[in-house]
């Protein structure tokens, strides 16, 4: 593969890099006079456009069907184009939230970092080699780390941001550590190649250990229990842009990351020869696969319910929505999890065979779940920071009376949060449901079953706390009546993402086709 | 809302009808939360949770059963032929049953549904007893009892009479009716009555549906359309008629207002769903109840023993009611007497009268024609029992 090659691998990801250095120039060169509401909206449109310039590029690498070298260090196709076009656009999303906001006046240098973050996503969600998984998690990591700073008056923010980046470096280490135990072992970084080599020498204590490591970065990054705590504070403290595009594109980048992990454990790539060799490779992967599972199933059980408990008695709705994001990676990862769970009985290849299609539906569940949580998680941010800087406070009784003061965004809101409770016919319900389908569909048994069980019920608790702030917003009396003013830009693309979420949720079809279009005919 | 009801009845998908079935309980959160009266926010969120958590419990029993069958269907029809094993009937049809029955309002899960009723401003009362909590028993019947009919086998064990989940059912739909009509019978708010009073019919209609012969399953679908009209017309005459021109829903205020006197159309549209609600003959609950307990009596005679006493309380609470708050010969303070001598309550208006025409005229025709609705429902309940889903 010569330097050519790799530049058109990394097409999207050069794009996005250039308009965080063109907005850097235009912002701190061109528009030094300019009032901070021009440099916001100006920047804010490039980096738009750059995140479009990079779809495109995308579309150009697909279009001309990328031949997928073996030696690659990045993977294409599949759930790696719908999750990279899913970062790119709700990066977008989040940079059209920006404009109107004052929290900081380096503008060209926020948009800068948000951008370099997108770029470390794409870089995370393409990744099949250890290292560059690594590099891409950590310019992701650090540029997010600045983000949460951004509000540089604020107290609350440097706060946040000192304790993500003390729990993010730590589990950073943990990731690495993890990660050199893996090449221990395999003797490669390249998890297409390393499956191969697990599965000849077998489970082993070492790579438990390893894998435990390796949950533990992965944990930090999705945010669940035991690994969360620096969501709360960070999720309260952040700017409200910076926390939605942690909520969201962070979280399509990370799982990502976890569906090319298991979907390399799991398929059968890099094995061939004797029959029985195969089935032994593909039997040691299974059960390698399998203890990495059950570590994951745990994790997501505890995130389900101390995410949904702990959301009851918050009174600050961002922390609110950081506890529910925990709940919500709590189901996420159930699915991931559950892609293929070998009872250890009958011929591994059959077992293959027989559960291609299920665990390919799983993990297109997987990836509508986490695209449709990040879109209208971004929109709830955009509702509470609309009410924050009209009130100057993320309580609950900042919602008071909403609907009078602003009933689109009232309306907006009663959407978002009915999404995310899972009421039908929106589009959080279509994803909850296609997830425990395909979970159940996937792997039978007691254990899948009684975590489906615990999720739905967690997610009838959930509705209490989501009608909570609707309660304040729509029923409880107001304290004061003054109408909320929004700037037309920030409520515009707010009633688009309602509107999305609502269209989806009635034609959920429309995204579920596209993404299992990537896929071959089952 | 009427929409997702309507959904519900009409789908013959699993899945379909699971939609509806949700879509419906955020409108009614909404309902009572801003137009309720007493307590509306707590009624309201108890209702939502309520509904939301037997909906998550069909949603668990559904998904297993799309599961277990592996089919790639949700339609009822091929999951009823998919031959679900009988083990999991055994612990799916509680799970499903129970959810859908939270809605219909069986103890010991009913809680929601008085104080949800006061609450909800008159109209939204008048819908949820009479169209939601039969959204439940539809349910019950179509999804719960269709789908998983080995649900309903004895267990091979038997303590203290209970041997299936037939018993326990039906067991819980006994203790319903007596336990709804001897607390409607303890209320000082009259809305409370009439909420409780829906407590105990509901278990009529469970009852009916755990006999699971032709009569007692037509009985059921009766008494879910019999209740649905005459609950109706009671909150109407409560909350409508007397609660908008009196503006107190107290029984021990109402006394001393001589209602009999100062609003007889009320009294007397009272005394006539009064009489409908007790199960009178002519009346569409008579016919109801009668399949109800003749159905039971051929399975156990002691739920019809247990019922009867049901019967016989939802008398005395009807009386009670009806007699405090209309016909109390009680003298009214001087003082109430004086507020009395300066207003008069408004006109009864011709929509009232309408409603209240229309509503117990309905009940009564029935009652002396039940043929009309029985010549529907019998062929229906016929092939349910017989094991197809039409």
């Amino acid at each position: 593969m010569n330097y050519a090659d790799l530049f058109r691998f990394t097409a999207p990801e050069t794009a996005l890099e250039l308009a965080a250095l063109l907005v850097l120039v235009v912002d701190l060169g061109v528009l030094r006079k300019a009032s901070l509401n021009v440099r916001v909206t100006v920047a804010a449109l490039l980096g738009v456009a750059g995140c479009g310039v990079a779809l495109c590029a995308m579309g150009f690498q697909y279009g001309f069907g990328l031949y997928v070298d073996e030696s690659l260090v990045l993977a294409t196709g599949h759930g790696v184009t719908i999750a990279q076009a899913g970062i790119l656009v709700l990066t977008a999303l989040t940079l059209l939230l920006l404009i109107g906001s004052d929290f900081t006046r380096h503008v060209g240098e926020y948009v800068a970092v948000v951008l370099m973050a997108a770029s470390g996503g794409l870089l995370v969600a393409s990744a099949r080699d250890l290292l560059v998984i690594f590099v891409g998690l950590e310019l992701l990591s650090l540029s997010l780390y600045i983000m949460t700073a951004f509000a540089k008056s604020s107290g609350k923010s440097a706060e946040a941001a000192l304790k993500y980046y003390l729990f993010g470096g730590m589990s950073a280490a943990f990731l690495l550590f993890g990660f050199s135990y893996l090449y221990g072992l395999s003797g490669t970084t390249d998890l297409y190649w390393m499956q191969y080599y697990i599965g000849e020498a077998g489970p082993s204590p070492l790579l438990y250990v390893a894998w435990i490591f390796i949950v533990v970065g992965l944990g930090f990054k999705i945010a669940v229990v035991p690994f969360h705590l620096w969501a709360p504070d960070t999720y309260e403290g952040a700017p409200a842009s910076a926390a939605a595009f942690i909520a969201s594109v962070s979280k399509v980048a990370s799982f990502a990351l976890l569906l090319t992990i298991s979907g390399n454990l799991l398929m059968p790539g890099g094995v061939s020869g004797q029959k029985d060799v195969v089935e032994r490779l593909l039997h040691n992967e299974y059960l390698t696969w399998q203890s990495l599972a059950m570590i994951f199933l745990i994790v997501a059980a505890a995130s389900m319910i101390v995410g949904n408990l702990a959301a009851l008695a918050q009174v600050s709705v961002r922390r609110l929505l950081a506890y529910s994001a925990i709940a919500h990676a709590g189901y996420i990862l159930l699915g991931v999890a559950t892609l293929r769970i070998y009872s250890g009985q009958g011929s591994p290849f059959q077992f293959l065979l027989s559960t291609i299609g299920p665990a390919i539906r799983s993990s297109n569940a997987v990836l509508f779940y986490v695209l449709t949580y990040g879109l209208t998680t971004i929109g709830a941010f955009g509702v509470v920071s609309v009410v924050e800087r009209a009130t100057g406070s993320d309580k609950l009784d900042a919602f008071l009376g909403l609907h009078k003061r602003n009933p689109l965004l009232a309306t907006v809101l009663l959407v978002l949060f009915l999404s995310l409770a899972g009421i039908p016919p929106l589009v959080g319900f279509w994803a909850k449901f296609n997830l425990f389908a395909a979970v159940l569909g996937v792997s039978a048994g007691p254990v899948p079953f009684t975590l489906v069980s615990l999720a739905v019920a967690m997610s009838a608790v959930s509705l209490y706390y989501y009608l909570q702030v609707l309660k304040r917003a729509y029923v409880m009396p107001a304290v004061d009546e003054s109408p909320i003013k929004a700037h037309p830009v920030t409520l515009a693309v707010l009633v688009l993402i309602a509107t999305t979420v609502v269209v989806l949720g009635c034609f959920p079809a429309l995204l579920q086709n596209w993404i299992a279009s990537f896929y071959p005919a089952l | 809302m009427i929409g997702g009801v309507y959904g519900v009845f009409l789908s013959f998908d699993l899945f379909l009808l699971f939609v509806f079935y949700e879509v419906a309980i955020i409108p009614k959160y909404f309902l009572i939360a801003i137009w309720g009266s007493t307590r509306r926010e707590y009624a309201a969120m108890k209702l939502a949770l309520y509904s939301f958590v037997g909906s998550a419990m069909v949603l668990i029993g559904l998904l297993a059963a799309y599961a277990t069958a592996g089919s790639h269907s949700t339609g009822l029809v091929e999951l009823a032929h998919a031959g679900l094993p009988a083990s999991f009937q055994m612990w799916c049809f509680p799970l499903v049953f129970t959810g859908f029955a939270i809605l219909a309002g069986m103890w010991p899960f009913h809680t929601w549904a008085p104080t949800g009723h006061v609450a909800a401003p008159t109209a939204a009362s008048m819908l949820l007893a009479g169209v939601v909590m039969k959204l439940g028993a539809y349910g019950c019947l179509r999804v719960a009892i269709a789908l998983f009919p080995r649900g309903l086998d004895p267990w091979g064990i038997s303590f203290i009479g209970i041997g299936s989940w037939r018993d326990v059912f039906a067991v819980l739909a006994v203790v319903g009716i007596v336990y709804g009509a001897l607390v409607a019978l303890a209320q000082t708010d009259f809305k409370f009555v009439i909420g409780y009073s829906s407590v105990s019919h509901m278990g009529f209609v469970l009852l009916g549906l755990m006999t699971l012969n032709q009569i007692g399953v037509t009985g059921a679908v009766l008494q879910m359309f019999s209740h649905g009209i005459i609950a109706g017309l009671l909150f109407a005459i409560v909350g409508r008629i007397v609660y908008d021109r009196t503006h107190t829903r107290q029984l021990a205020e109402l006394e001393t207002m001589h209602l009999s006197k100062r609003l007889p159309f009320a009294a007397w549209a009272f005394v006539i769903a009064g009489m409908a609600s007790i199960g009178m003959p002519g009346f569409s609950g008579f016919w109801a109840e009668i399949q109800v307990l003749v159905g039971a009596w051929q399975v156990n005679p002691w739920w019809v023993a247990a019922a009867g006493i049901g019967i016989v309380v939802g008398v005395a609470y009807i009386w009670r009611a009806m007699q405090k708050a209309f016909f109390s010969d009680l003298l009214p303070s001087a003082h109430v007497l004086e507020q009395e001598h300066e207003h008069n309550f408004a006109a009864i208006t011709w929509p009232e009268v309408t409603g209240v025409v229309l509503l117990a005229g309905v009940s009564l025709f029935v009652g002396l024609y039940p043929k009309i609705l029985l010549d529907a429902i019998e062929p229906a309940v016929k092939a349910l029992l017989a094991g197809g889903v039409q």
